[in-house]
């Protein structure tokens, strides 16, 4: 069985899915499997082309957000997309949106970014998760 | 300092500047890029790297040919194994 590592990724601010996606991709660069399940939040971060657009960070670090974008910009620090985009393409990375999200927000998997793998529901992830080594939520 | 003796790198990959994950990113995809047997070197100036970069040729199953300090930054050179 390959080692795996699962993210239940919620949040949908930028410094949340920037930890999420490096985590991925030390996951991808260490041989694991990574399965990403985006719900809430999360996955409406990944509605086609909103990254983009997405400044938010975290509530209650929100005085900090116009300095951490202005480095990340002067520093040239890897959007958290960029991230996701790197671990697919070196190593074994999923990413699955959860139907009850999909449902709530009236999404279809055409209106999600292409990284988006599959819809899954919350009992599969699950079923897939226990066999792993690490999951987080993030 | 350690010195790399009767090696030539075929390859060097300047990731100064890039932050964590990146040096990484730029090793495993540079190895991917060269035929088996060539020597890769990359700079990096991300202190994570000096476990990083070392761990990841261990698991990948690499030949690591050390981490040589510079000015700023570290020289990692490694072998593509296979």
């Amino acid at each position: 069985m390959q080692e795996r590592m699962s993210l239940i990724v919620f949040s949908g601010t930028v410094d949340k899915l920037l930890a999420a996606s490096i985590l991925a991709t030390g996951g991808a660069a260490m041989g694991l499997e990574v399965e990403v399940f985006l719900t809430t939040w999360g996955l409406e971060a990944f509605r086609k082309d909103n990254y983009k657009t997405n400044m938010r960070v975290s509530k209650d670090f929100e005085d900090y957000a116009p300095v951490m974008m202005e480095q990340m910009m002067a520093k040239k620090v890897p959007s958290w997309m960029e991230n996701f985009k790197g671990a697919m393409e070196i190593g074994d990375v999923k990413i699955y949106a959860c139907s009850m999200t999909m449902e709530l927000f009236g999404m279809k998997l055409e209106d999600l970014e292409p990284i988006v793998t599959d819809v899954t529901g919350v009992a599969t992830f699950v079923e897939r998760a226990k066999e792993g080594r690490i999951t987080l939520f993030i | 300092m350690p010195e790399l003796t009767n090696v030539s790198i075929d390859k060097e990959i300047d990731a100064r500047g890039s932050f964590c994950p990146g040096p990484l990113m730029e090793l495993i995809r540079g190895i991917k890029a060269l035929p088996v047997g060539s020597v890769l070197a990359v700079l990096s100036s991300d202190p994570g790297s000096a476990r990083d970069i070392p761990a990841w040729i261990q698991k990948a199953r690499h030949d690591y040919l050390g981490a040589f300090p510079e000015q700023g930054y570290t020289r990692f050179v490694a072998r593509k194994a296979h």
